[in-house]
């Protein structure tokens, strides 16, 4: 079995993005849950905080293929 | 690509070779002299006609009370009218962007549920060529429209210096903010679609593959169960995938519309 331990280091670096998207939508959810008549309000402020999350892992899929 | 796949898989005497960013790149299909015809290109055109015969179908027979086909078109139009341009870019100017952002959203759905469609079975948008115009694009309009809304030294100014902010501090913001939108935006942009596609394409040759392998050519029939667990696991991976084209084409057009309202807000 062959393999690159880039995936390994890629994997841990997940870790952070990963935690960081499931504060946002407990966030989003609490809030909706709230007030649903916020929800369209709050949807596209989530989805925005998601992407700069999500950013993370992507360069760091990036990195994982290219280093 | 049936035969690329099963290549890939079976390439070595006995042992079994996992997918990588090889699996991506395909045969050409024909070639017209030195330039090569692939897969993704001819999904990538027959996406087009695709689309405009859709809504074209849609609205040939517009009536007041909308039959099914014109309702179908009415609600994706409805979705990326209202619930994306209208609530991002505000009510003042978003009417001239919705034809930009509906294109966007369109060609971008149309070419991700080619993953899923049998014989196609390829997201054109796991080739990172293919995201980079679509990109590229996105960049030259908002910053375009901010250009000709605040003028170049105002844009510049109305991106990199935030509202309320004054003194020595400006020297730690105004790079990192031009850093974050003018260079980071297009490369996050392009770099989600592509590796959102990328790896849930790879997730499913990966699993297709290894059931594959393990029912039939491991030689070892204890490995069949596992190999069923594993084609098990192809099919719901399958159903993930379905939220998640439909959500990368969604966040794209959103993002879009985020970027072009920003450019274009007044300052507070």
């Amino acid at each position: 079995m062959d393999g690159n331990l880039n995936m390994i280091g890629y994997g841990l670096a997940a870790v952070g993005p990963g935690i960081g998207i499931g504060l946002i939508f407990a966030a989003y959810i609490n809030g909706v849950a709230r007030q649903p008549e916020a929800q369209s309000r709050l949807q596209s402020i989530a989805i925005l905080g998601f992407a700069l999350a999500e950013a993370l892992a992507i360069i760091g899929i990036a990195l994982a293929f290219v280093l | 690509m049936t035969t690329t796949v099963l290549n890939a898989a079976s390439d070595s005497e006995g042992g079994f070779t996992a997918p990588g960013p090889a699996s991506f790149e395909l045969p050409p299909v024909f070639s017209i002299g030195d330039f090569d015809v692939t897969k993704p290109m001819l999904l990538l055109a027959l996406s087009v006609p695709l689309i405009v015969g859709f809504f074209w179908a849609a609205s040939k027979n517009k009536a007041v009370v909308p039959g099914r086909l014109q309702f179908v078109g009415e609600y994706v139009y409805g979705f990326v009218r209202n619930g994306v341009a209208r609530d991002s870019i505000g009510s003042h100017d978003f009417l001239k962007f919705v034809p930009l952002l509906f294109a966007l959203f369109t060609f971008v759905l149309v070419n991700n549920y080619f993953s899923l469609i049998p014989f196609l079975q390829f997201p054109s948008f796991s080739r990172f060529g293919f995201v980079v115009p679509l990109a590229l694009l996105v960049w030259v309009v908002y910053n375009g429209v901010g250009v000709a809304r605040h003028g170049l030294v105002g844009y510049l100014k109305h991106v990199t210096v935030p509202g309320g902010i004054k003194g020595p501090i400006l020297a730690l913001i105004i790079p990192l903010e031009f850093l974050s939108t003018i260079l980071v935006r297009p490369a996050t942009l392009a770099l989600r679609l592509f590796a959102n596609m990328f790896a849930g394409h790879l997730l499913l040759i990966l699993f297709a593959t290894g059931a594959a392998y393990l029912i039939l050519d491991s030689g070892n029939p204890w490995y069949a169960p596992v190999g069923v667990l594993s084609f098990v696991m192809g099919i719901l991976v399958s159903f993930l995938e379905l939220l998640v084209l439909f959500l990368q084409a969604y966040v794209f057009t959103l993002l879009t519309a985020m970027y072009i309202g920003g450019a274009l807000a007044d300052e507070h």
